[in-house]
């Protein structure tokens, strides 16, 4: 509850007569009183709640937050949402980790291993559930996960989940070589120089134990994982460093086959591009949550993150991103377009996803991503 | 005060806010960075303080490292000749034009209002699969398919010569300009040939401006890192990639830190040889 509403219901059970006009001034009173004496800071906490800062992943997704979810949003509390964009999770955490505290406030994290980073960082808060009751609509497994990192308590809302999966041109590879190639397709000597991936160092090493017949959360191979990624390297055109660099080179035809983000591809598709999307068997399936910084206004950041969960806001921004919302469709109608959407599960019980194991994936954290970023450079 | 302390007190007094702004944006900085390269970072990505060598023996003894700088070295030198190559002729005729001087140093300008990233994003257009070099081919009938010719150390190369030509261009105009035509008029009423009259007299004259260019050149394209992502090839990374990738995707300050003082380093010492031989002066000019 903020403190407009707190006031609010004072004011209601004044009027109501459940408080005489001495009580209420009173209250009111020792209310100014406190707040003024509470701390000489208190007017820059003031003031940092008349705005909240958001940041995402930019484009399409950016886009439909700002139309179905910032602006009524702001309308509604009079909060200003200020909306900033990154190219991926490395790059904020870096820029979080150098700024103030209360500085950024809310950010769209992909994966539950950057969760657990954060948290490790010393960067995760606590909310307090009562004040996001839309919670309760959210799909009970994808909590739990984030609940098992923070010592059964959140520092987020998971908010839609997708996958990267294969994309391909359907002019020049069939449904049925994508089927019979999986992803294998990715170190396919004939597409040399017309194959592209993702410069992520963690979507690299699951495509890389995918081709090995591998576990990617738990390769043990890690020779032949390596040599998986050399391969793909040296038949690569380019790895792409953000959703608008994929779909440019996908559109353009300069690549004709590369993983991709599930909703992007979509948005491809939307356009009347003729691009297949396939998830491999044990596809790298990973959720999207909205989580609240350490230092940020809180009580503000949970009505935002309440607002966003409401259904009609979930799945109009689910919609824009065409990501699935995070909402149990056993819980909530999710109208037509969403159970067309890549990787919507319809029984809310996600199965068919493999995830991230964050502790598997963050132990290895700092020796794969050197290792990674020296073999992408010819090593 | 006496007016000779006065007076010799004026200038520092002038300097004070330009003097305050580099040692606040520029040395404290760079201070906090020399810090940094001492520490450790921990396997949660939290940084250890301490004095740790470990950083420097890394950045100093890895051969990755090595490679890649003189690979980086490679390409900005190799952009510096292409630079000059093409820039001397173009100074040239900007300086000894009669009249529409303005008009084509304006032009020579006229990039520098345009973002350096769309600058080089540009190139896509041009260059790719369906950009507009292979579409006119394949109009013309040239080809009968489109041709690769972007993400290639090539490309990276063309986009660093496109972002760094004007500077090279505005160095040697500074230069040329400077210097007095009568003498070339001399020395062929003495009997020299135009072209023995330019090889005799107008470049030796115009070595400090080509030579300020080129320092600014290298020194730019070396510890550029915009270009070689948009433009280059899996493995067309530059060293600058590499501070970038140890501060971004691994969150490692303190090796980030390391590395990026060790190119300081490199191009700091190119920078004091060419003063040492050159002074600054020229580059000032070029600059202004």
């Amino acid at each position: 509850m903020d403190n407009t509403k707190r006031y609010e219901r004072l004011r209601e059970r004044y009027m109501n007569g459940d408080l005489d006009r001495r009580k209420f001034l009173g209250l009111i009173g020792a209310a100014g009183l406190a707040y003024g004496l509470h701390t000489p800071f208190a007017r820059y906490a003031h003031a940092a709640v008349e705005e909240v800062r958001f940041d995402g992943w930019g484009g399409v997704v950016s886009e439909a937050f700002r139309e179905y979810a910032f602006e009524p949003y702001t309308k509604e509390t009079g909060i200003n949402v200020v909306d900033g964009t990154f190219g991926g999770a490395d790059e904020y955490l870096a820029r979080v980790k150098a700024s103030q505290p209360g500085e950024y406030n809310i950010a769209h994290l992909s994966g539950v291993f950057d969760y657990a980073r954060y948290h490790n960082l010393g960067l995760s808060s606590t909310l307090n559930e009562d004040n996001i009751p839309n919670l309760q609509y959210v799909i009970p497994k994808l909590v739990d996960v984030f609940r098992g990192v923070t010592d059964g308590k959140l520092s987020c809302v998971p908010y839609d989940y997708g996958t990267t999966g294969l994309a391909y041109n359907r002019k020049h590879i069939s449904d049925e070589e994508m089927k019979e190639k999986g992803a294998r397709i990715l170190i396919d000597e004939k597409l040399k120089g017309k194959i592209g991936g993702w410069s992520d160092w963690r979507t690299r090493i699951w495509y890389a134990s995918l081709q090995t017949d591998q576990d990617p959360n738990n390769a043990t191979d890690m020779d032949a994982v390596w040599e998986a990624i050399r391969t793909h390297r040296d038949l690569a055109l380019k790895y792409w460093g953000s959703g608008a660099e994929l779909m440019s080179l996908l559109a353009e035809e300069e690549i004709y086959v590369t993983e991709g983000w599930s909703g992007r591809i979509y948005a491809l598709q939307e356009q009347g591009h003729d691009i297949g999307y396939m998830d491999p068997p044990n596809g790298f399936g990973w959720q999207e949550c909205l989580f609240v910084i350490k230092g940020s206004p809180m009580e503000a950041c949970e009505e935002l993150l309440n607002f966003m969960l409401a259904p009609e806001t979930s799945i109009a921004v689910a919609e824009g991103q065409n990501y699935p919302p995070a909402l149990d469709p056993t819980k909530v109608d999710l109208g037509a377009k969403i159970p067309t959407l890549p990787a919507f599960d319809p029984t809310g019980k996600l199965a068919g996803l493999t995830f991230a194991n964050p502790d598997y994936w963050n132990s290895h954290e700092q020796e794969w991503s050197k290792t990674f970023g020296r073999i992408q450079k010819g090593y | 005060m006496s007016v000779e302390a006065r007076e010799a007190r004026q200038p520092w007094v002038l300097l004070s806010p330009a003097l305050t702004a580099v040692l606040l944006l520029l040395f404290v900085p760079l201070a906090f960075i020399v810090v940094y390269s001492f520490w450790l970072r921990t396997a949660t990505g939290a940084d250890q303080a301490g004095f740790y060598l470990d950083n420097w023996n890394e950045a100093l003894t890895d051969p990755f490292y090595r490679d890649i700088l003189l690979n980086t070295l490679k390409i900005a030198g190799i952009t510096t000749v292409v630079c000059a190559l093409m820039g001397y002729p173009a100074a040239y005729f900007i300086a000894r034009s009669k009249g529409n001087k303005v008009i084509l140093l304006l032009l020579l300008m006229l990039p520098f209002w345009i973002s350096y990233i769309i600058r080089t994003m540009s190139w896509i257009n041009i260059l790719g699969v369906s950009g507009a070099f292979n579409t006119a081919l394949l109009s013309l009938g040239i080809i009968s398919e489109p041709v690769q010719m972007l993400y290639n150390e090539t490309t990276v190369i063309l986009g660093l010569v496109h972002f760094l030509l004007p500077f090279m261009v505005l160095n040697v105009y500074v230069s040329l300009e400077g210097i007095d035509e009568t003498l070339e008029d001399a020395a062929c009423s003495l009997g020299a040939t135009r072209w023995k009259s330019f090889l005799e007299i107008t470049l030796p004259l115009s070595l400090p401006g080509l030579a300020a260019g080129g320092l600014l050149c290298f020194v730019l394209g070396a510890g550029t890192y915009i270009t070689p992502l948009v433009l280059g090839g899996p493995t067309d990374a530059m060293f600058a990639n590499l501070v970038f990738e140890a501060i971004i995707t691994q969150l490692d300050w303190p090796l980030g830190s390391a590395l990026s003082l060790m190119l300081l380093a490199v191009l700091g010492a190119l920078v004091l040889i060419y003063n040492h031989y050159l002074g600054m002066a020229q580059l000032m000019k070029g600059l202004g």
